[in-house]
């Protein structure tokens, strides 16, 4: 079988972040900058990207503006032909260093918003000046009229400024914005009820998305990812196991997804010592869970199977204990009480938040 | 039935050969259309210069059909793209 060649790549350059997101997608152990892979590696990696198929690399981290050699790693991307997007808090840009990205051939920013307010902002991001930091960059970004897309996320504390949300997007001059509802992997799982969305937040935001996406057509590009708790489907996670896009992980490790760590069975290869294109198309990690053979009868006989693909492995691991189980989400799922249980958790008053431990010398 | 505007490829939207697929594709943000030989032939018309009536009369020639048949098929095409925010307007 011929397996389709990716299109995407998410190139995780760092794990450092100046913020301390309570819903980190990052993974709990965080990995070191002495881990980190040189730029003479991702250079090669970028080369055998683009060879394999890959079209699009996403730059980001952590903070992929915490390496210093940001600059030269996008002048890589993009002599190896790869467009380029850098997915940023903003902190650590500065005018001259957005001039020299752009100079080495950077095609897009996608821009995190924590708030629609300083005060929120800096609140959910644990990291006080942060707001205005990030406004200042987005002031120079448009200055420079570097094509923008802003990612909100939101959750129970920030979902009711959605409008608020949309109209920065067009002060910003933000071509796009995706408003993502927290997806819980990682260490956002840790604060999963804090940060969940109530049924009526939820619903309140289709509506206001709706009658946005509407109102802005050809202005603003809005892509909404609801939370799937309150879904009766699950989402097609990575459009399939294996068949759209990769991670490398800070270390050279290449996942199949984002939080694929969470599943104790699965090695993870490494670009140090393997070809991207052999571990896209020979290893165990991806083809673990490739097509819908290894789905349960129930999954494969459905529909909707070459929908959601039975949903996501790394949820199916979280909530049912089992990465082949259909996710849980799902109504037809044997495990759908325990996502109903979690939505009828009280939520706490605080969350934890995420902070790399101090480096020691 | 006229139709005076200029599609032109904003900053940060690309077009190449992609040679491991064998097919044109349009990059954007989060985005990556593979082209098919008709899209191809309609985004190689899209300069900047061209409105979509005259892009409409030269495919018209190209493909020996009547301009106003191909005229309201490449203005949904390249209205689409311009809802996505892949292709910009002036007029």
């Amino acid at each position: 079988m011929t397996i389709p060649p990716p299109i995407a790549m998410l190139a995780e350059l760092t794990h450092r972040c100046p913020l301390a997101c309570a819903y980190c997608s990052n993974p709990l152990e965080l990995l070191v900058a002495k881990t980190e892979l040189g730029t003479d590696i991702w250079t090669r990696v970028f080369r055998e990207a683009a060879a394999l198929g890959i079209l699009q690399v996403h730059l980001s981290g952590g903070e992929p503006a915490s390496r210093r050699d940001l600059e030269q790693l996008t002048a890589a991307a993009s002599e190896a032909g790869l467009y380029t997007n850098l997915i940023t808090s903003g902190i650590g840009l500065t005018r001259a260093r957005l001039e020299a990205l752009m100079a080495a051939g950077l095609d897009h920013v996608q821009l995190s918003l924590q708030g629609t307010t300083a005060k929120v902002a800096d609140f959910i991001g644990g990291y006080k000046g942060g707001f205005d930091r990030k406004m200042a960059v987005a002031a120079d970004i448009d200055a420079l009229g570097i094509p923008l897309t802003l990612n909100a996320v939101m959750h129970r504390t920030n979902i009711a400024d959605l409008p608020a949300t949309f109209d920065m997007a067009l002060t910003l001059n933000a071509r796009r914005i995706e408003v993502a509802c927290v997806q819980f992997q990682g260490w956002a799982l840790k604060n999963r009820s804090a940060l969940q969305p109530t049924r009526d937040q939820v619903e309140t935001a289709k509506r206001v998305v709706a009658e946005a996406t509407e109102r802005l057509r050809g202005r603003l590009v809005i892509d909404f990812v609801p939370p799937d708790y309150y879904a009766d489907y699950p989402k097609a996670c990575m459009g399939g196991w294996g068949s759209t896009g990769l991670n490398v992980a800070p270390d050279g490790r290449v996942l199949p997804c984002h939080a694929a760590e969470t599943i104790p069975h699965l090695t993870f290869p490494n670009v140090l010592d393997t070809g991207l294109a052999e571990i896209w198309n020979d290893s165990q990690a991806f083809n673990a869970f490739r097509g819908t053979a290894w789905l349960p009868d129930a999954c494969r006989s459905c529909s909707r199977v070459t929908r959601d693909f039975g949903g996501c492995r790394c949820q199916a691991m979280a909530l049912a204990g089992d990465p082949f189980a259909m996710d849980p989400v799902c109504k037809h799922s044997p495990h759908r009480a325990k996502v109903d249980a979690l939505l009828a958790e009280d939520a706490p008053d605080g969350w934890t938040y995420r902070r790399m431990a101090a480096a020691r010398p | 039935m006229t139709d005076d505007r200029v599609f032109f490829l904003p900053r940060g939207i690309r077009m190449r050969w992609d040679s491991v697929r064998q097919t044109q594709v349009l990059l954007g943000p989060e985005r990556a259309l593979m082209l098919d030989e008709i899209g191809h032939a309609v985004m190689a018309e899209v300069d900047g210069a061209a409105s979509v009536a005259v892009i409409a009369s030269r495919l018209a020639k190209k493909f020996e059909a009547p301009a106003e048949v191909i005229l309201p098929d490449v203005a949904e095409f390249l209205d689409g793209l311009l809802a996505k925010r892949l292709l910009e307007v002036r007029s």
